[in-house]
């Protein structure tokens, strides 16, 4: 499969905006079933509105929250596809740029120290573009995540050491969610790296943030964690926008990775209520988006 | 658990009258402020051809669409997306925005810390908690931009919007030393050494 650049670009455009307007479904079942099982009165008052928010966001087709974040595109490259990889990146940066000033969003990206903002979404190294290769034949997929800085300034990395064991894990996660309380508008998908190296780590919390509700890590480990962990955060009481409440976190997901005898570390990563994503799949026959 | 309908400017003595856990609902006047736009009018000299004595500033950068000027768009922007954001970065401009611009109210989520809230008991303001995330469903309570200063500072310009039934929202830190991030954030800390029991964590 050749993969036409000019449709990229089109691509990235669209799946900005989509995923500024379109709360994927995974995301409105956690609702559900967080909604079914809070106790306290003023958190049910406050899931309630970002339901409203949800159906006021489809109905007047305004965006689900003002932050735009930070634009990440994850392009999954199965096998058989030609693609000119320098201008598929090309073609996502255009892409970004072209949504921003298109449907006239709000451009949330700045130099590091100069702070100017080029009102165009994108800046050096952004948007951040993560290519990984797939073991699925003439597919190319694109996943866009608009990151909210809310959530995203509440990240953290511990090099632990190895005689701290599993619970330095454990306890890291607790007391980043007390840390964080309602800044990072609850509740959240809390991601938590395990192993690696101190940015694959941090990587890993974020692809667990970002992950679909109802998704498991691969590892049977990382899995284990993720059950434990997501009780004993939703036991704290920090609930939906730190105003208490048992709905603190949709989930905690893990992702895992080898690391050195010597190693321990952990990240935690969080995303926030307004968990956006949007998807696109490139096949043989035509593309189709998604979340 | 009163619930105020206000229209700014208010008086010090409409400012201490909201308690913890009251409800507000604003209408009229409302400016909106940000990292920048402090950062500017507090660390770089900058002032502001506004009067926000008794008003009320809410943490935003919106979206907005640059139109023609008419009575709809009288600053010549349309909104096309007003949320707020996280209160927390803002914390030690909580003060001079008392202090100096007399404002009585800060609109914001997650809370301010306790130098903020000193200074609501010095000089009476409070703090209402909005609910973060929620901008499609925020932008229904604004009925227009009415004016913009410092728009150099674009999206984070000082935004003067004219709203109605904007709330309810929340009191979520008051003058008489109530706070509700500090209730809620002092009982997770004690809910700490269960979970981690429930952990396992030895």
């Amino acid at each position: 499969m050749r993969v036409d650049l000019q449709q990229v670009e089109e691509a990235a455009k669209e799946l900005y905006i989509r995923a500024l307007k379109l709360l994927p479904p995974d995301i409105k079942q956690g609702f559900d079933r967080l909604v079914a099982d809070e106790s306290n009165a003023g958190a049910q008052r406050v899931l309630g509105t970002m339901l409203k928010n949800i159906t006021v966001a489809e109905d007047t087709q305004t965006l689900l929250c003002q932050d735009t974040g930070i634009p990440i595109y994850n392009v999954r490259i199965g096998r058989g596809v030609e693609v000119d990889g320098f201008g598929l990146q090309e073609a996502i940066r255009r892409g970004c740029a072209r949504s921003t000033r298109e449907y006239s969003f709000r451009s949330s990206i700045v130099h590091p120290t100069t702070r100017v903002n080029d009102q165009t979404s994108t800046g050096r190294g952004v948007p951040i573009i993560h290519v990984e290769f797939a073991d699925r034949e003439n597919i190319l997929e694109i996943e866009m995540i608009p990151k909210g800085s809310g959530s995203e300034n509440n990240s953290w990395l511990k090099m632990a050491i190895p005689a701290e064991g599993i619970d330095a894990i454990k306890t890291f996660v607790i007391d980043c969610v007390l840390d964080a309380g309602g800044k990072t508008c609850p509740p959240t998908i809390v991601g938590v790296g395990v192993g690696g190296t101190s940015d694959l780590c941090v990587h890993l919390a974020k692809q667990a943030a970002t992950r679909a509700l109802g998704s498991r890590c691969e590892d049977p480990e990382g899995a284990k964690l993720e059950e434990a962990l997501t009780r004993a955060v939703n036991m704290l009481g920090v609930g939906p926008q730190g105003l208490g409440g048992d709905s603190t976190a949709f989930a905690v997901h893990v992702e895992t990775a080898a690391t050195h005898i010597t190693m321990n570390p952990v990240a935690v990563n969080m995303q926030c209520h307004s968990a956006r994503r949007a998807r696109v799949t490139f096949r043989p026959g035509g593309m189709e988006y998604g979340f | 658990m009163a619930h105020h309908e206000l229209s700014p400017a208010l008086t010090e003595t409409q400012a201490r009258a909201l308690r913890v856990n009251d409800t507000v609902t604003l209408n009229g006047t409302l400016f909106g402020i940000r990292d920048a736009t402090q950062i500017h009018m507090f660390d770089r000299g900058r002032k502001t051809r506004f009067d926000l004595s008794g008003h009320a500033v809410i943490h935003t950068a919106p979206n907005v669409k640059k139109v023609e000027k008419s009575a709809a768009f009288p600053a010549g922007y349309q909104p096309s997306c007003i949320g707020t954001t996280t209160s927390d970065r803002m914390e030690r401009f909580t003060r001079p925005l008392l202090a100096e611009y007399g404002v009585r109210l800060v609109i914001g989520k997650g809370g301010l810390r306790d130098d903020s809230m000193k200074a609501f008991g010095e000089m009476g303001g409070a703090y209402l908690a909005i609910v973060g995330g929620a901008a499609a469903l925020e932008t229904t309570w604004v009925e227009a931009i009415e004016d913009v200063d410092l728009d150099d500072l674009h999206p984070e310009s000082l935004w003067k919007f004219r709203v109605r039934g904007f709330g309810p929202l929340v009191v979520a830190m008051d003058s008489h030393g109530g706070s509700l991030y500090s209730m809620v954030n002092q009982a997770a800390r004690e809910q700490r050494a269960a979970a981690l029991r429930a952990l396992g964590v030895r």
